[in-house]
C-alpha cells in the first residue's frame, strides 16, 4: 500500500517520460521556435564580445592609430543593443513556454480528473492529487521551459565558443580543450554521487512533509492521548536523517564545482603558456591570445551548469512520472465507441431532446470486484420496477453502497449486465444517465458560494422561484431565511458555515431541483439534532415518492418509508419484501427491527404498554 | 501578513544560527578570501601581456619586486612562461579549496538551522493548545513548516554569504582598479549606481507581479481542492463541463499573470544587460584610445575588461539577492506567526494526585476568545464509577463541556473538580493521562492498526491489543484485512469506513484504562446494533470508570445513571430516564419522536407480528 510514497526511480534519465510530457505542448510550436531563434542569436552575439576586443587590440593597438574608431564604437554599441533586446525576448518567450506548459498540464489534469471514475477517488487521497496538480505541475513546467532551455543554451554557447576558437586557430583550440576528457570523467563520477544523495534527500523530505501533515491533522488526537513527547522523538530522528543526508550531498556539490573551476583554470593556463610563447615568437596575434583566454574561461561555464541542470532534471523525473501517471490514468467508465453517435442518430444531438427515463432497473447476473480484489457481489439479480423505492439494510461492508454505485454506473459490473428500461445501460450515453440521476451522499458536500448557487448547481438555469420551491419542498426554506442573508448567505469552503444537518437539507433541495428519474440516497448516520432530523425525514419522503430510488438506510423511519426492503449480507439479498412481509417472516430483518425497537423503547415505559 | 522588521529578522536569524558560530565565521572569512583570490587572475594575465610579452617594466607591488629581480627579471619569465601558467592554476586551486570549505561549512550552518527550525515548529505545534488546532488550517500550516522553512534554509545556504561575496567583489574590484589606473577606474564605475538602481526598481515591480501570481495560484488551488472533495457531487449532477470551464478561466488568468511577471523580468535583464555591456564597450573604446595614446598599457586595459565581470554582475545579482531576502522575510514571518502563538503554559509545578473519578462542575462558564458564550453556570456532580449521558442540540456546548474534563480548555468562570481537587491545579498531562477522551472524528495515524491501538501504551502486549479491539467490536473487521493487525491505515494506507475508524479509536481508548472516560459522540457512525454491543461489552469490563457519553440515541442515554440535557450552554434538565420522561422538556420530546417511530409501526404491523418488542 505504498503506492503514494516517493518511489525509488531509476538512475538514468528516461527520455520517454519527457517525450510524453512534451506531447502535451501542442499549439506551442511558435513559442518554441521563437525561443530557439533568440537563443541561437544570443549565443552568436555573446561570442562577438571577445572578438570585438581582439579587433581593437590587433587593429588599433597594434597599428598605433585610431582610424575607424567611430565606426568600431558604433558597431560595439549596436551589438550591445542587439544583445540586450535579444535577451529580453529570449526571457519573455521562455516565460511563455513555462506558463503555457503549466497551463496545459493543469488543464489536461483537471479534465482527466473530471472523467475518472469513483473508484479512482476511492483509492487516491485528495492531498496526493493536489500535490500532483500544484507543486509537481509547476516544477515540470519550470523544468521543461528552463531546464531544457539551459541545456540547449549551454550547448549553443559551447558550440559557438568552440567554432570561434577553431576558426581563429585550431592548434590553440585543441590546447584549450585538452582538459575536456578529465572533466568528462570527473563529471560523470560526481554526477552519480550527487544524484544518489539528492534522491535520498527527496525521500526524507517527503517523509518530513508527511510527518508535519499528520502531526497537525492528528494534533487534537495526540493531545487527548498525551503522545506529544513520543511524536517529537520520532520526528527528531527524521530531522536528523535529513541533516545528515543534506550535508553529505552538499559536500559532493561543494567538491564538484571547484573541481570544474580548477580544470578550467588548467585550460586557461595552457592557453596562456602556449599562446604567450607563440605571441613572443611572433606566431600569434596578441588579440587572438586574449580572445582565447576569454573563450577558454567561457567554455567551461555551461559545463558547470549542465551538471546542475541534469541533477534538476533527474529530480524532476519523479514529478514527471507522477504527473504522467495522473494524465494517463484511464477513465474506466466511458461511452463505448459508437454509443453516443448511435444514440444521437436516433434521438438527435441535443441532450435536451433525448427521451426520458421510465425508471425500471434490473441487475442481471451481476458480479463485481474492486480492481483485482475480492468479489463484493456474485451472480446478483434484482428487478426494480419504475417508481419503486428500495431500502437497502445490512451491516457495514455488506455491499449496500456497491449495489447503489453500480446502479448509478459509478462502477460497472465485472460481469453480467444492468438494464435500464430493458436495455443494457452501457448502450446509453453516460450523459443521458447522469443527467437523470439524483445522488445525495452520506457526507453532504457544498461548494463555496451562496446557498442559492448551491441549490441551483443541479440546474444552472433554474429561476429563484424554482430554487425556493425546491427548498420549501424539503423544509429547508425556513432555516435558510433565518440565515444572515437568506439565500444569498455564503456557505463557506465546503459549506463549513452551515451545520451538518443544514448542509444535508441544502443538498436535498439541490437534488429536488434536479428532479431526477432515479434517486439514490446514501443515508447519513451522523447525529443531527432531533428537529433537523424530522425535517430531513420529511424531505426524504418527498424525494422518494414517485421515483425509482435506492436508499442505503440506517433510520427506521426511512426504512419504513420505502416500498421495498432488501436485507443485504455478504453481497447477497437475504431477505426481500415490504416491512410487513419481512416482519411476518421473522427472519434477519425481524431480529434487526426488534433489537432496534427495544433499543428505542427501553425500559418498558415506551409507547407500548 | 505582517512582515517582520529588518531588525527583528536579523535578531531571529541570529537566534536560529546559535550553535553554528564557528563554521559560520569560517565560511564568512573564506568568502572574503575567495573574493580576494578572484582579483589575482587578471593581474597575472596583465603581467604576462605587459611584461613578459611586451617587455614593459612591471608594476609590481613592492614586496614582489625582490622576487622578480632575484629570479632574473623578464628574461627568466620568457624562458619559463609555464611558471605563470602554474600560478594561474595555483590561484584557482586555492580558490577552489576555499569554495569547498565555504560550501561545506555553510551546508552545516544552513542544515543545522533548518533542523532547529523544523524541530521547534514540530514541538511547538504539539505544545499549542487544543483551541488552536480546532481552527487550524492544515494545508497552510504544512506549507509554512515545509516550503517556508526551505526558503529560509536556501537563503542561509546560498544568499546570506552571497551578499557578502557580492559586496566584497565589488569593493575589491573598485580598489584594484583604482590602484591600477584611477582615471579608468572612474570610467568603469560610472554606471554602477544606475545598474543597482535599475535592479532595485525592477525587483519592486517584480515582487508586486509575483504576489499577484501567487495569489491567483492559491485561488486556483482552492478551486481544484473544492472540485476534488466534491467530485461525487459534480459527477452526480453531470456538471463536469461547467467545472472545467470555471477552472480554465482561473488557469488562463494564472498563465497570463505568469507571462506578465516574466515580461518584467525580461525588461529588467534587457536594461541591466544593456547597461553592463555599454559599460564594457565604453571601457574598451576609451581604453583602446588611451592605449594608442600611450597613456595605458594593454595588459591593464584587458585587466579592466576582466574586472567589469567581477564588478557589474555581482551588483546585478546583489539586487536579486536582496529581493529574495524580502521573500525570506515573508517566510520567516509566516514561521514566526506559528512560533509566537502562545503554547500551553508550563505547569510542572502543579499537582499529580491519585484519581478515582468523582467529577464536579461548580458554576462553570466558558466563553471563546471572541466573546461567544458557550457554557454558563453549569453545576452538577458525579460520583466515582457513575455514567453520565449528555443530550443537547448541535452547538449547545456538549463538546466543550467534556473537553473541559481533559483540560483541553479551562473554564472562564467557576471550577471543575476532580476528586474534590480543582482541575486547574492539576497538571494537564496528568489530567489527560487519567481522563480518556474519544472524539467523534476519529483520527488514525499512518501506521499499522496494531500500532494505532497501542499508541497510548506502546508497551501493551498483543493480547491486550486484541482484547481492546474485541471490546470495541472491531477485532473481526481487522482480521478480515489481508494483513490483519499489520494493515497500515491513514493517509498512506487502507481507508477505513467511518464506523471502523471510530471503533479503532474506541479500542485505542480502552487500552488506556483511565478512571474517567468520555465518549464525545464517539460511536455516531457505528450502527445501533454494534453500538449496543460495544456498550454492553464496556459495561462488562469497565468496573469503576466514571463515564461521560454524548449521544443522540435514546437507547444509549436511557442506560445512564444520570442524564444531563444541555440547551444554549445551560443545563435545562437533569435526572434519570424515568424522571426525565415524566416531565415536559427536550428529553421527553426527543424520546417521543424516537419512540413514536415504534408506535406508528405497532399500528402498521398490528396483530400477529406486533409483539416485536415483547
Amino acid at each position: 500500500m505504498n503506492a503514494f510514497e516517493e518511489k525509488d526511480f531509476s538512475e538514468k534519465l528516461e527520455l520517454g517520460i519527457w517525450r510524453r510530457l512534451l506531447s502535451h505542448a501542442k499549439g506551442m510550436r511558435s513559442v518554441f521556435v521563437w525561443l530557439g531563434f533568440y537563443m541561437v542569436l544570443l549565443a552568436a552575439l555573446e561570442t562577438l564580445g571577445p572578438l570585438l576586443t581582439k579587433y581593437a587590440i590587433d587593429r588599433f593597438v597594434a597599428d598605433g592609430n585610431l582610424d575607424g574608431m567611430p565606426v568600431y564604437a558604433a558597431v560595439f554599441f549596436v551589438v550591445t543593443v542587439a544583445q540586450a533586446v535579444c535577451i529580453r525576448f529570449f526571457l519573455v518567450y521562455a516565460g511563455k513556454a513555462e506558463m503555457g506548459m503549466g497551463y496545459r498540464i493543469r488543464q489536461a489534469g483537471f479534465e482527466r480528473l473530471q472523467q475518472l471514475p469513483f473508484a479512482y477517488y476511492d483509492r487516491t487521497p485528495v492531498g496526493w492529487i493536489m500535490a500532483r496538480m500544484t507543486a509537481d505541475s509547476n516544477r515540470l513546467a519550470e523544468i521543461v521551459a528552463w531546464g531544457m532551455l539551459d541545456i540547449l543554451w549551454g550547448a549553443a554557447s559551447l558550440v559557438a565558443s568552440a567554432v570561434a576558437m577553431f576558426v581563429l586557430d585550431w592548434r590553440m583550440a585543441l590546447a584549450a580543450m585538452a582538459v575536456l576528457p578529465v572533466l568528462g570523467y570527473a563529471s560523470v563520477y560526481f554526477q552519480r554521487r550527487m544524484l544518489k544523495a539528492h534522491r535520498e534527500i527527496r525521500k526524507t523530505n517527503s517523509r518530513i512533509t508527511g510527518s508535519f501533515n499528520e502531526g497537525i491533522m492528528g494534533a487534537r488526537t495526540t493531545k487527548t492521548l498525551l503522545r506529544e513527547d513520543r511524536n517529537v522523538e520520532e520526528f527528531a530522528e527524521l530531522a536528523d536523517g535529513m541533516y545528515r543526508s543534506s550535508v553529505r550531498a552538499a559536500v559532493f556539490s561543494s567538491l564538484y564545482v571547484p573541481l570544474v573551476s580548477v580544470l578550467a583554470a588548467c585550460g586557461s593556463a595552457i592557453v596562456l603558456v602556449y599562446g604567450g610563447s607563440r605571441v613572443i615568437g611572433g606566431l600569434l596575434l596578441m588579440g587572438t591570445l586574449y580572445a582565447f583566454i576569454s573563450f577558454s574561461a567561457r567554455f567551461f561555464d555551461p559545463i558547470r551548469h549542465l551538471a546542475r541542470i541534469f541533477a534538476e532534471l533527474q529530480a524532476a523525473q519523479a514529478a514527471a512520472e507522477r504527473v504522467m501517471n495522473l494524465l494517463d490514468e484511464k477513465p474506466e467508465i466511458v461511452d463505448a465507441p459508437g454509443v453516443r453517435e448511435a444514440f444521437e442518430a436516433t434521438h438527435g444531438a441535443d441532450p435536451a431532446g433525448w427521451p426520458g427515463m421510465v425508471g425500471g432497473i434490473e441487475f442481471r447476473d451481476v458480479t463485481f470486484a474492486y480492481g483485482e480484489g475480492e468479489k463484493v457481489l456474485e451472480h446478483f439479480d434484482l428487478v426494480v420496477p419504475p417508481g419503486q423505492s428500495v431500502a437497502l439494510v445490512g451491516e457495514t461492508g455488506a455491499g449496500k453502497s456497491t449495489i447503489v454505485n453500480l446502479a448509478c454506473r459509478f462502477y460497472e459490473p465485472t460481469s453480467g449486465a444492468i438494464l435500464i428500461d430493458g436495455r443494457d445501460y452501457r448502450e446509453y450515453p453516460l450523459h443521458w444517465l447522469y443527467s437523470r440521476l439524483g445522488y445525495v451522499l452520506q457526507a453532504p458536500h457544498l461548494f463555496s458560494g451562496t446557498v442559492e448557487e448551491n441549490i441551483r448547481y443541479a440546474k444552472p438555469d433554474a429561476t429563484r422561484a424554482e430554487v425556493e420551491e425546491a427548498a420549501r419542498l424539503v423544509s429547508a426554506h425556513d432555516f435558510i431565511l433565518k440565515l444572515e442573508k437568506g439565500y444569498d448567505t455564503e456557505v463557506g469552503e465546503g459549506g463549513d458555515r452551515l451545520s451538518t444537518g443544514e448542509k444535508q437539507l441544502v443538498s436535498f433541495a439541490r437534488a429536488v431541483l434536479a428532479d431526477p428519474c432515479l434517486f439514490v440516497l446514501d443515508e447519513a448516520t451522523s447525529s443531527v439534532d432531533t428537529e433537523t432530523e424530522q425535517a430531513i425525514q420529511h424531505a426524504i419522503v418527498r424525494l422518494l415518492s414517485g421515483r425509482t430510488s435506492f436508499v442505503v438506510a440506517h433510520r427506521l423511519s426511512t426504512i419504513r418509508n420505502a416500498d421495498r426492503i432488501l436485507v443485504i449480507s455478504g453481497g447477497r439479498i437475504i431477505e426481500d419484501g415490504t416491512h410487513r412481509e419481512l416482519m411476518r417472516r421473522r427472519g434477519h430483518y425481524h431480529d434487526l427491527y426488534v433489537s432496534q425497537f427495544i433499543d428505542e423503547s427501553v425500559d418498558g415505559t415506551g409507547p407500548r404498554t | 501578513m505582517k512582515r517582520l522588521t529588518v531588525r527583528k529578522t536579523v535578531r531571529r536569524l541570529a537566534g536560529f544560527l546559535k550553535g553554528t558560530a564557528a563554521p559560520y565565521a569560517g565560511a564568512l572569512a573564506f568568502t572574503l578570501l575567495g573574493a580576494g583570490l578572484a582579483m589575482v587572475g587578471p593581474l597575472v594575465f596583465r603581467f604576462v601581456i605587459d611584461t613578459v610579452i611586451d617587455g614593459n617594466a612591471p608594476s609590481l607591488p613592492p614586496f614582489l619586486v625582490p622576487l622578480y629581480e632575484g629570479l632574473g627579471a623578464r628574461d627568466y619569465f620568457v624562458a619559463n612562461l609555464w611558471l605563470c601558467g602554474l600560478l594561474v592554476v595555483v590561484v584557482n586551486s586555492l580558490s577552489g579549496a576555499v569554495d569547498f570549505f565555504k560550501g561545506w561549512w555553510m551546508a552545516i550552518v544552513s542544515e543545522q538551522t533548518a533542523r532547529t527550525l523544523r524541530m521547534e515548529l514540530y514541538r511547538h505545534l504539539h505544545d499549542l493548545p487544543y483551541a488552536y488546532h480546532a481552527k487550524a488550517e492544515t494545508g497552510d500550516l504544512v506549507q509554512r513548516c515545509t516550503s517556508d522553512v526551505e526558503t529560509v534554509r536556501k537563503f542561509l545556504a546560498l544568499q546570506l554569504l552571497e551578499i557578502v561575496r557580492c559586496l566584497s567583489l565589488v569593493g575589491f574590484s573598485i580598489g584594484v582598479m583604482a590602484a591600477l589606473d584611477p582615471t579608468m577606474a572612474l570610467v568603469s564605475i560610472a554606471v554602477t549606481p544606475v545598474v543597482f538602481g535599475t535592479a532595485l526598481f525592477y525587483f519592486r515591480k517584480e515582487r508586486a507581479a509575483f504576489q499577484a501570481y501567487d495569489e491567483q495560484e492559491g485561488k486556483l488551488s482552492a478551486r481544484l481542492q473544492e472540485n476534488l472533495t466534491g467530485v461525487r457531487v459534480v459527477k452526480a449532477f453531470a456538471q463536469q463541463a461547467f467545472e472545467t470551464a470555471k477552472y480554465r478561466e482561473g488557469n488562463e488568468t494564472l498563465s497570463a499573470l505568469g507571462v506578465k511577471l516574466m515580461t518584467i523580468v525580461g525588461n529588467f535583464w534587457m536594461m541591466s544587460d544593456f547597461l553592463c555591456l555599454l559599460q564594457t564597450a565604453a571601457v574598451t573604446v576609451l581604453g583602446t584610445v588611451r592605449v594608442v595614446d600611450g597613456a595605458l598599457s594593454l595588459g591593464t586595459l584587458l585587466a579592466f575588461i576582466a574586472y567589469m565581470d567581477t564588478l557589474l554582475y555581482p551588483l546585478r545579482g546583489l539586487a536579486r539577492t536582496l529581493a529574495d531576502a524580502g521573500k525570506m522575510q515573508i517566510s520567516l514571518s509566516r514561521i514566526e506567526e506559528i512560533l509566537d502563538e502562545p503554547a500551553e503554559p508550563d505547569d510542572s509545578h502543579l499537582l499529580e494526585p491519585r484519581i478515582c473519578g468523582a467529577v464536579a462542575f461548580e458554576n462553570v462558564g466558558f466563553r471563546y476568545d471572541d466573546g461567544k458564550e458557550v457554557l454558563s453556570d453549569v453545576s452538577f456532580s458525579v460520583a466515582c464509577g457513575e455514567t453520565v449521558a449528555i443530550l443537547g442540540p448541535t452547538g449547545s456546548g456538549k463538546s466543550t463541556l467534556v473537553h473541559l474534563l481533559q483540560r483541553l480548555y479551562d473554564p472562564t468562570s467557576g471550577r471543575v473538580l476532580l476528586d474534590g481537587v480543582d482541575l486547574a491545579s492539576i497538571r494537564r498531562g496528568h489530567v489527560r493521562r487519567n481522563v480518556g477522551l474519544v472524539l467523534q472524528e476519529a483520527f488514525l495515524f499512518s501506521r499499522s492498526l496494531k500500532e494505532n491501538i497501542r499508541l497510548p501504551r506502546p508497551d501493551a502486549s498483543e493480547e491486550r491489543v486484541y482484547d481492546a479491539a474485541r471490546t470495541a467490536s472491531v477485532h473481526e473487521d481487522i482480521l478480515a484485512f489481508e494483513e490483519g493487525y499489520d494493515t497500515v491505515v491513514g493517509e498512506r494506507g487502507v481507508t477505513l469506513s467511518g464506523g471502523q475508524r471510530q471503533r479503532v479509536a474506541m479500542a485505542r481508548s480502552i487500552i488506556r484504562e483511565c478512571p474517567v472516560v468520555v465518549f464525545d459522540d464517539a460511536l455516531s457512525a457505528v450502527d445501533t446494533e454494534t453500538d449496543a454491543r460495544i456498550r454492553s461489552e464496556l459495561a462488562a469490563r469497565r468496573s469503576r470508570a466514571t463515564t461521560f457519553i454524548i449521544s443522540h440515541r435514546i437507547s444509549t442515554l436511557a442506560e445512564a445513571d444520570r442524564i444531563l440535557v444541555l440547551e444554549d450552554g445551560r443545563i435545562s434538565e437533569s435526572g434519570t430516564h424515568a424522571e426525565l420522561i415524566a416531565r415536559p422538556g427536550l428529553y421527553r420530546r426527543v424520546w417521543e419522536i424516537q419512540s413514536a417511530l415504534g408506535m406508528e409501526d405497532e399500528a402498521a404491523g398490528d396483530g400477529t407480528e406486533g409483539g416485536g418488542a415483547a
